[in-house]
């Protein structure tokens, strides 16, 4: 039996993540009975894929290369079947711009935005329309690069001054970037993993709750003993299925197989639900939030690794 | 097979191990931070950002011959355990390095530790209790900062200019906390050539820091790596000299004029200080390596280690100045740097629009890292300023690395100008320039009111 390639680190600014989720899904895999290859990605990508012919890739790569349907297309080519969503869903998930108009096309409610690329300033004079823009979403806003899947370069913006710095830190990240009405409240996330006959399932809700007073530090979001996620989010249960029932619909809207993880804001009326994102390659490391929803929902890590290792496999 | 039961699904928190870490592990530094740096280790990656000597200095033959001899001559001490404080035949040679910068040494007064970090962190230890303050520079040295954090002391940040601490800030800080019942256990300064800031500090402050300590009966910490490594101007007195070892720590390295593989440092303290040092270290690790220790003593009997620190100084000299012309070369108008007289970092500070964390995150596309600002504070200022190190490239390295930094910077800074309106011109900043005279020379943070009007790099 051929081995399973486990992609993993990359050039991406979440390699560290990457390296962790893919420990974890490597010991996974051989306690499954699989063999197992670790592929850091980068120039010989192609050329050791190609040698190994492995029978699958499961993909642990987050950030760029992993997540944008780069590896996929690559794969694709290539024939081996992978983990998780096919290219078109990369695509559309990675870019988050893409993703909001796709989601509202589809009468998904997502936090109102305008996004611009580097050239429209640059060359348009997008700056000009930044008052209005700003009229229109009002302050705070957020301002965040189109493709970036830490939080880095997201940033506050409380008034007009802030804004023409928030948007050279996300420029920083993408050529795209976007400014998107904040939406105080809950920060919720939903899994989805899809069951051994294809079809997603949502799984409990994990709430990330901030111990640091200014909850407009981003960055403090992330790290450990800064928040504190618990699941299932202590919600009302209309709410709590109304929020896995739209993260099943923006999975389907986006094209999304395999597992995924839909970021949700509940505003503080308690009634409306956001959605902010939904990532393709989610973290799978101890503290990462897709492993510990399944676990919530009595799917251990080897059984998820499974599952979403037998759907690409197994296509239906 | 799973071979593992799930846990009950019932309302639990996520952070399975959250409860078994120590509160002194929530104060950490930023993960995104941690992930960046992560980064800059690619081969491909022009690093700005350590703070490495040049070992490629170090001729390999001597290192073999000198490990060759110690097999020889003390094979069974060199792979056994050694006294906690350290061998007296090294402490002899510290007295040697510390009287070239006009010291002397009781030899009797010294701790031999691993790497000059470990006196940081044993200093902490013997000195820190939770919520104790200690008095630091702003910016200070980013490889402190995780060791006072994770002492859970809280660290009071003094601004630097171009002659060092503010003395004035310190005295008025020290009363402030004294009037509060806050009492620092100790100051921790890097007097000269300071790390991240390259500035030195001036000998009426150094008499004053001295007083003070003397005064308050406060301790001071000074941390001295790079006093060997002065590349112009006179050198000026230690601390730990003008005070005759009563209230200063003294902390030394072999790092910076030998090797920092060989993680050999040394504290010299007042007696008691020294012996609750000396049983702090015997909890860490009951001695330094008696192999290196042995190494040391070998180099200092059989080679001449002044005429190896003078070939440092003589191709550190020539990379900052290289350094300092490739910023003058291509960092915008907007940039203000320091131009220490040694040591192995120039400090570079931005318009506050642009973040370095952010910058970082770019210029790695090109290929290129340095240290965020925000590394060398505790308090999230520093975001527009960064750590260069001249001494781990060769000057081509340096000149292309600075090039590509201040290519980025010069994006940000036009793209800044088209954001806030019709790009405008800024008078020229008063810059410093290689030429200038020998005093270090610091625009440090630059504090602007926010949404002053456009800028924009103008073209050249």
């Amino acid at each position: 039996m051929s081995a399973i390639a486990v992609l993993k680190g990359g050039r991406s600014l979440e390699r560290q993540v990457s390296l962790t989720s893919a420990a974890r899904v490597e010991d996974a895999l051989e306690r499954l009975g699989h063999g197992v290859v670790g592929v850091d990605v980068g120039a010989d990508f192609v050329q050791r894929l190609d040698a190994l012919r492995p029978a699958a890739a499961f993909v642990a790569l987050h950030g760029r290369d992993g997540e944008d349907g780069t590896v996929q297309e690559l794969l694709e080519v290539l024939g081996i079947p992978y983990t998780g969503s096919g290219v078109a869903a990369c695509v559309r998930c990675w870019d988050k711009v893409l993703a909001k108009h796709l989601l509202r096309a589809q009468g998904i409610p997502t936090p109102d935005f305008h996004a611009f690329s580097e050239t429209a300033f640059r060359e348009l004079g997008a700056a000009q329309a930044l008052p209005a823009i700003e009229r229109a979403l009002a302050f705070p806003l957020v301002v965040k690069p189109a493709a970036q899947g830490s939080a880095l370069g997201i940033k506050f913006a409380r008034r007009a001054d802030d804004v023409p710095a928030a948007l050279v830190s996300a420029f920083s990240y993408d050529r795209k970037v976007l400014l998107e009405r904040y939406v105080p409240g809950r920060d919720l996330a939903v899994s989805i993993v899809e069951g051994a006959g294809g079809e997603p399932q949502a799984l409990p809700i994990v709430e990330a709750v901030p111990t640091s007073r200014d909850f407009y530090d981003f960055e403090a979001r992330y790290e450990i003993g800064r928040t504190r996620f618990v699941c299932p989010a202590e919600l009302p249960e209309q709410i709590a299925a109304q929020a896995q029932e739209l993260a099943l619909a923006v999975y389907r809207a986006l094209g999304c197989a395999g597992f995924a993880r839909v970021d949700l804001m509940l505003h503080e009326d308690g009634k409306r639900l956001f959605v902010l994102e939904a990532n393709v390659v989610p973290g799978l490391t101890e503290t990462s939030l897709l492993p510990q929803a399944a676990e919530a929902a009595g799917i251990s890590f080897d059984a998820l690794v499974e599952r979403v290792l037998g759907l690409a496999l197994a296509p239906a | 097979m799973t071979g593992r039961e799930p846990p009950p699904s019932t309302k639990r928190d996520l952070e399975r191990y959250a409860g078994l870490f120590a509160a002194r592990t929530q104060v950490m530094k930023s993960s995104a931070m941690r992930d960046l740096m992560a980064l800059t280790d690619r081969p491909e990656v022009i690093s700005l950002a350590g703070g490495l000597p040049d070992t490629s200095t170090f001729p390999p033959d001597t290192y073999a011959s000198l490990m060759a001899s110690v097999a020889r001559d003390a094979c069974a001490k060199a792979l056994q355990y050694g006294p906690t404080e350290g061998f007296a035949t090294l402490a002899g040679h510290i007295a040697e390095v510390m009287a070239a910068e006009g010291m002397r040494l009781d030899e009797e007064e010294v701790l031999i530790t691993t790497g000059g970090q470990q006196v940081i962190d044993l200093v902490c230890k013997t000195l820190i209790d939770p919520g104790d303050v200690i008095v630091a520079e702003a910016p200070t040295y980013p490889g402190a900062v995780p060791t006072f954090c994770s002492y859970q002391a809280d660290v009071v940040q003094i601004e630097l200019d171009a002659e060092g601490m503010r003395i004035d800030e310190l005295e008025e800080t020290l009363d402030r906390l004294e009037r509060e019942g806050r009492r620092p256990k100790f100051i921790y300064t890097v007097p000269t050539f300071q790390n991240p800031a390259g500035v030195t500090m001036s000998l009426p402050r150094r008499r004053r820091l001295v007083r003070i300590a003397h005064e308050r009966e406060l301790l001071v910490l000074e941390d001295n790596p790079y006093g060997l490594l002065r590349y112009e101007g006179e050198p000026l007195p230690p601390l730990y000299a003008l005070d005759g070892g009563a209230f200063v720590i003294y902390l030394g390295t072999f790092s910076k004029i030998l090797s920092p593989g060989i993680r050999l440092g040394w504290a010299a303290a007042p007696r008691p200080v020294l012996q609750k040092m000396n049983l702090g270290k015997q909890a860490a690790d009951l001695c330094s390596s008696s192999m290196t220790q042995l190494f040391v003593s070998a180099y200092f009997e059989q080679g001449d280690w002044r005429s190896y620190v003078g070939s440092l100084i003589e191709v550190y000299r020539a990379r900052r100045d290289a350094m300092l012309e490739a910023l003058a070369e291509h960092f915008p108008r907007e940039a203000a740097w320091t131009r220490p007289q040694g040591g192995l970092f120039i400090w570079a500070t931005l318009p506050d629009y642009i973040d370095t964390t952010d910058l970082l995150a770019r210029a790695l596309r090109e290929d290129v890292a340095f240290v965020p600002g925000r590394a060398a504070y505790l308090d999230g200022r520093g975001g527009s300023s960064m750590r260069l190190n001249f001494s781990g490239n060769d000057e081509r390295a340096i000149r292309e690395g600075v090039r590509r930094i201040g290519a980025v910077v010069a994006e940000q800074v036009a793209l800044y100008g088209t954001l806030t309106g019709a790009p405008a011109v800024e008078p020229p900043a008063a810059r410093p320039s290689a030429a200038e005279g020998l005093a270090d020379v610091l625009e440090l943070p630059r504090r602007r009111t926010a949404g002053d009007g456009g800028r924009a790099e103008s073209e050249r």
